[in-house]
């Protein structure tokens, strides 16, 4: 790649296409989360900042002097992306008072101020700035996109890792079973923040996601998204099967999709005839080991009981 | 020599350092302030949180979690436009360390207090300048102040400067000595202040009608000259505050032109120069003065700015002395104070190289008296090259004792 780079004439300023999630990004056949970046991008238009945490979104989307983002959109590391769209809206609540021409934005009200961050950035490294973001009450917009591990860094394990998935830091051994965690139920603790408006989407329903994006943009203050987007490099499957992969997520229950509005559930996605997560498990070389013995076995029953109780809180069954 | 004498014309207020402190940067007007308390600096956050609650100070004051996510914010804030103000100490400008230096790559011009305070462990809340010289390689500039209002001033005119060259700046002043001190200082109004540091006017903002992309990601064939440029504005700032220090002293009567804004001296041309940061100067100077007395023609250079490094106006300052003894509140393990160590790169390729001692001095709070000056003197004027490593180095203080197990 850095041959052709080379090659390349880079004195001309970066052009942004029509589009705000521009083509030519570098992310991998069938990338799920790219999915979920143009979604987020068509669904709040231009008049937005987004603010985006390292990762895979971040790494392919901008390698300098090449940018995906026809938004303003800023990077700045790992584990700040809530707390740099905190200081980006402190800014502009500033000027707002102090000196409303300060910037020539065509709608400052309806200016959206979007935090993106991959489910590591998001639920491990970055909680506390998303944490102190929430509580604060910041008008952002935080969405986690969730790929089940680090993907940049070659696919270790986070705390929305599923139980049983095989990471390199969590890899499938004799005396391991993969990682021995469920996920980390990152919608509650962000409706435990006093966040008005919370929701869990999935790239294959890219209506309901975006509607949720819309919706959210319109609150005031700050609203928590957790979008489920596949990961055919991580998750070890056919770059096809993406949008494929993450509805079977959804109509096993492994990944209820609902909204919380002022702490309560007002909205879920009811499934008629949940299937059994075995099914799901089946499509992924990251739970191949499951199925070679005993303790697979176990692993795949403790992750059903898991799914079907938190089906049952949820009120998942139709 | 307290710096507010040179204008007595003007009212002074006497006030704890962090209070006075916080004034100056109410003066600065910043649009978003984000800090978190720290012992020696926790002063400045609360004295700014009661300037902006009772209506004083029209800035967003945002109460964050941690230092790391006040440097976060500022760092939102400022590539949004508007002009960050942040302060903190020891631990907490650890945690800001991470996000500090991507704000200098990034070229956002957010200005910090920096209450100086050694780093744990053992923990101690007491000043050094180990957390200063921690973040030594980042791409801020850093301003060292003697005394109070050196520490006011050095925050307005480090907006200043860090609006015109891009890049942070850490203003460091030294916890307890100068954060508790009452001093009488002079602190600017607004108005007096606006004229010689207006809006902040950047050129690349977060603004939605122009998107641009910030913070991207650099493979090898780009990230070297984000660096060289970081150098470059670094080198340019030595102009820049040039002409800061003397519009400085036009607007407000402060005299901080010496070498260029870069240096303070106190009888800069004595044969025996002692080099020393910040407020163990004020010290130093009585004890000057009482050497000085009995015939010894003994002075102190006191580099203003640590970074960017006063190179040329140490070359000169230094390079007619017999010997030169830097007293410093920081080392570099395995190596030597790293202040010592900049100092002898400094003059391998001048004309002139006298023989350099250092003394590691008051780390963590402990006094340092005026006989013990004296004893570093006279150990200074003993000095000739060749020395070894073991010659070139000492710890005055170091109480063998409690290294032997004994006296606690
Ligand atoms: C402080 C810090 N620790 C570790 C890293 C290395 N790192 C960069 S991205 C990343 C993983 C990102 O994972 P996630 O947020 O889930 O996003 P994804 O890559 O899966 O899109 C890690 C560990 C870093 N950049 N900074
Ligand atoms: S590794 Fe996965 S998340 Fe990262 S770009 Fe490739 S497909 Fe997307």
């Amino acid at each position: 790649m850095s041959s052709d780079l080379q090659d390349q004439d880079f004195t001309d300023e970066v052009e942004h296409g029509e589009e705000l999630w521009n083509p030519g990004h570098r992310a991998c056949a069938g990338c799920g989360p790219a999915l979920a970046m143009k979604y987020i991008t068509e669904a709040a238009g231009p008049n937005t900042i987004v603010t985006n945490a390292t990762g895979c979104m971040e790494v392919v989307s901008t390698p300098f002097p090449e940018s995906s983002w026809g938004t303003s959109y800023i990077h700045n590391i790992f584990e700040n992306a809530a707390s740099v769209a905190a200081g980006v809206e402190a800014a502009y609540q500033s000027f707002d008072r102090r000196d409303p021409d300060h910037l020539d934005v065509s709608d400052e009200d309806d200016l959206n101020i979007i935090a993106i961050g991959g489910d590591g950035a998001t639920a491990d490294i970055g909680f506390r700035a998303l944490s102190g973001m929430m509580e604060r009450g910041h008008d952002v917009t935080y969405i986690m996109y969730d790929n089940e591990a680090y993907m940049n860094t070659g696919v270790q394990r986070s705390s929305q890792t599923p139980l049983g998935a095989s990471t390199t830091t969590s890899p499938a051994g004799t005396e391991s079973i993969g990682n021995d965690t469920n996920k980390k139920d990152m919608a509650s603790i962000a409706a435990d923040h006093g966040v008005e408006y919370v929701a869990t989407a999935s790239i294959s329903n890219p209506h309901d996601f975006k509607q949720k994006v819309e919706k959210a943009l319109e609150i005031d203050g700050p609203k928590f998204l957790h979008v489920y987007s596949p990961c055919p490099v991580g998750w070890s499957y056919e770059s096809s099967k993406t949008v494929e992969l993450a509805e079977l997520a959804v109509e096993t229950g492994l990944f209820p999709v609902f909204e919380m509005e002022n702490g309560e559930i007002t909205n879920v996605n009811k499934i008629s005839d949940r299937k059994p997560v075995r099914e799901w498990l089946e499509t992924q070389g990251r739970f191949k080991h499951l199925f070679e013995g005993e303790e697979g076995e176990e692993t795949i029953e403790a992750l059903q009981e898991w799914i079907d109780g938190r089906a049952e809180d949820l009120g998942l069954d139709a | 020599m307290a710096k507010a004498e040179q204008n007595p014309s003007d009212e002074q207020e006497v006030m704890k350092g962090t209070s006075a402190v916080a004034k100056g940067v109410m003066a600065a007007d910043p649009d978003v302030v984000s800090a978190y308390p720290i012992t020696p600096q926790t002063g400045v956050v609360e004295k700014l949180s009661e300037l902006v609650a009772d209506g004083q100070l029209d800035s967003e004051f945002i109460k964050v979690d941690s230092e790391f996510n006040a440097a976060s914010t500022c760092i939102g804030a400022s590539a949004a436009g508007a002009r960050a103000f942040s302060a903190t100490s020891s631990q907490g400008l650890k945690l800001m360390s991470e996000p500090l230096f991507t704000a200098a790559g990034m070229r956002l011009p957010i200005v910090m207090a920096v209450a100086n305070r050694s780093l744990s462990a053992p923990l101690s809340i007491w000043a050094d300048h180990t957390d200063a010289f921690a973040e030594r390689d980042g791409g801020m500039l850093q301003f060292h102040a003697e005394d109070v209002q050196e520490a006011i001033d050095h925050v307005l005119m480090g907006f200043r400067v860090a609006e015109q060259v891009n890049l942070p700046v850490l203003s460091n002043f030294d916890g307890f000595i100068l954060t508790h001190v009452q001093e009488p200082a002079d602190i600017p109004s607004e108005e007096e202040v606006s004229e010689f540091l207006p809006p902040r006017d950047p050129e690349f903002t977060l603004d939605p009608s122009d998107p641009k992309t910030m913070g991207a990601f650099a493979r090898p064939e780009h990230w070297t000259e984000t660096r060289y440029a970081i150098q470059e504005a670094m080198m340019e700032s030595k102009d820049v505050w040039a002409q800061t220090v003397q519009e400085f002293k036009e607007v407000f009567g402060r005299d901080y032109t010496e070498y260029n804004g870069m240096l303070d001296t106190y009888h800069g041309d004595a044969d025996y120069l002692l080099v020393a940061l910040g407020s163990i100067c004020g010290t130093i100077r009585g004890v000057i003065d009482e050497y000085r007395a009995e015939g010894v023609d003994v002075g102190l250079v006191r580099p203003r700015v640590h970074r960017p490094f006063p190179t040329e106006e140490l070359r000169e300052a230094l390079g007619d002395a017999e010997a030169v003894g830097v007293l410093t509140k920081e080392m570099s393990p395995g190596y030597e104070s790293a202040l010592a160590g900049e100092i002898k790169g400094t003059l391998y390729h001048a004309e002139n190289q006298p023989p350099i001692k250092s003394f590691v001095i008051g780390m963590a709070g402990r006094d340092v008296n005026a006989p013990e000056i004296g004893t570093m003197i006279e150990e200074t004027m003993e000095a000739s090259a060749p020395m070894t490593f073991e010659e070139q180095e000492s710890w005055p203080q170091l109480r063998e004792e409690i290294l032997n197990g004994g006296d606690q």
